[in-house]
């Protein structure tokens, strides 16, 4: 573990093993470097309070007092106050790691709900840091939340990993958790990673000093729209609190140094079937973040996945037209003559839909395109705008040159035309 | 007794709802092209317009990441277990 210097007011160790109080704060100290030293000097001490809240863990030999004041000194960063970030931090702030980072820019919004157990009801429409430190402070005030009201870019990446002891990363997209690695490997921070999609999840310990890193897991990410986002393709909702409270575990073991971690090791979780599975991962001596060093500096990602997925996905073909909601209701108010397709699953169909649109799932446009005409006028939609550009490139690649992609889907059509289009 | 492709569930639709399927053949690659013959729609899921595995599908055969062991071109036998694991993103 890193030598982090973190801010003052941190209680310094006091050299009787039970301190009745807190001392008071006092300069500086480093975190634990994970040499297990009975009594050391540099790990802050217990309250009372502290000791008994902490109790189980302090009667389990592979934690006891030294590790609760590791736990106590450890600083990690949460990359996304999300779904498997919810569990995470809840769990890391119970376990009593001393300060969690929090980077986070989002609002809550009521569909985060069903899986993000840091936010409630009453929280809807407040900033995720807000909410976040309130129910941490509420699991345990002896938690410092350092919040970070940002997105996480190339810009600041580095400067706030290097503040903290281990990186969790619980991001959303392909950009993030490419600059997250990265980032990690140049400061030496071990990620924690995690990942969700429906019912399937996957998680690792990457970047420590002899591990593999998630670029020698998946050289490039994929293209644009062949992996929906968790808001297109769904997610269950426990599967975070499966995965996170993996990535805590995780956390913790390599604070304490205790146990075999997931390093060199990638775990699948598929919650149907209720099987954990172990894969090997390697160290790519091709890996240019951990294997040939070429990668000095963090880079733009939004770039590194636009420009790479659509080579390899051979889609640098002709850009998708796009069409807004108004501008299609307008011309059914003129009464244009073109087909409204909507690619989304019929679960979804069934939940809300335009009328007059035809449905026809994504994975099956192929199949139905004998069925369209290419000389008329095509719209398409989906919820947002991510399966249906998808589908007017498989369109277009068939011949279709009229195609448009309906802008933010039915969720904007609800917004900009018809609101009594139910939103999901 | 054939080599089984175990497919993450977000893939089995596109074989008839299978999460395992079989194929056959001395090499992954030859398995992966039976299988894509198989099941049209799952190929260009599996494998790109050249034939090969995609920089974000990783390919295990018995748990070991064939990029370490020969890649397509790793022989395989009657009973060998192939898993693929595609990115995800979701958080
Ligand atoms: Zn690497």
């Amino acid at each position: 573990m890193s030598a982090t210097l973190s801010p003052a007011a941190i209680h310094v160790t006091d050299p009787t093993p039970l301190p009745p109080h807190d001392a008071p704060p006092s300069g500086r100290r480093s975190a634990s470097d994970g040499r297990d030293t009975a009594g050391d000097e540099t790990l802050p001490s217990l309250s009372r309070e502290e000791v008994l809240r902490y109790s189980r863990h302090l009667i389990l030999p592979e934690v006891g007092l030294e590790g609760q004041r590791k736990l106590k000194a450890a600083r990690v960063l949460l990359v996304g106050a999300g779904g498997l970030g919810s569990p995470a931090a809840l769990y890391l702030a119970a376990a009593g790691v001393g300060t969690l980072g929090l980077v986070d820019f989002d609002v809550v919004d009521v569909t985060n709900l069903q899986r993000q157990i840091l936010h409630g009801t009453r929280d809807i429409g407040r900033p995720k840091l807000d909410s976040a430190a309130d129910r941490i402070g509420e699991v345990n005030p002896h938690v410092r939340v350092e919040p970070f009201n940002t997105r996480l870019t190339s810009a600041n990446a580095l400067e706030i990993i290097r503040e903290f002891d281990i990186v969790v990363d619980g991001t959303d997209n392909f950009p993030t958790r490419y600059l997250v690695n990265d980032a990690c490997v140049l400061t030496g921070r071990p990620n924690v990673y995690g990942s969700i999609f429906r019912f399937e999840g996957q998680a690792s310990v990457f970047a420590t000093a002899d591990g593999p890193c998630y670029r020698c897991l998946f050289r490039e990410p994929p293209p644009p729209g062949l992996v929906p986002s968790c808001a297109e393709g769904g997610v269950l909702g426990l599967l975070p609190g499966l995965v996170g409270t993996i990535q805590a575990t995780e956390a913790v073991k390599l604070i304490l140094g205790i146990g075999e971690t997931l390093v060199g090791r990638l775990l699948l979780v598929d919650a149907l079937r209720m099987q954990f599975r172990n894969l090997k991962l390697r160290r790519d001596p091709e890996c240019p973040a951990c294997g040939t060093h070429e990668l000095t500096a963090l880079e733009d990602y939004e770039e590194f996945c636009g420009l790479r997925r659509a080579a390899a996905a051979g889609l640098a073909a002709p850009p998708i037209r796009e069409i807004t909601p108004r501008e299609v209701a307008a011309k059914r108010a003129r009464g244009d003559d073109f087909d409204l397709i909507d690619v989304r699953e019929p679960h979804e169909y069934a939940i809300a839909r335009i009328e007059g649109a035809r449905l026809i799932p994504l994975a099956t446009v192929s199949d139905a395109i004998s069925t369209l005409d290419p000389n008329r006028e095509i719209v398409v939609h989906c919820k947002a705008g991510g399966r249906s550009a998808r589908a007017a490139q498989v369109l277009q690649n068939a011949g279709f040159h009229r195609v448009w992609n309906l802008a933010g889907g039915i969720t904007r059509w609800s917004d900009d035309v018809d609101p009594d289009v139910v939103k999901y | 007794m054939p080599i089984t492709i175990t497919l993450p569930n977000v893939l089995a639709r596109l074989a008839e709802g299978h999460r395992t399927v079989a194929g056959t053949g001395g090499t992954l690659g030859d398995v992966v092209a039976d299988v894509s013959n198989q099941f049209p729609s799952l190929r260009a899921r599996l494998v790109d317009d050249g034939g090969n595995p995609y920089p974000f599908v990783t390919y295990y055969l018995n748990d070991e990441d064939i990029r370490f062991a020969g890649g397509f071109g790793a022989p395989v036998r009657d009973g060998d277990e192939v898993i693929i694991v595609p990115a995800v993103a979701g958080g």
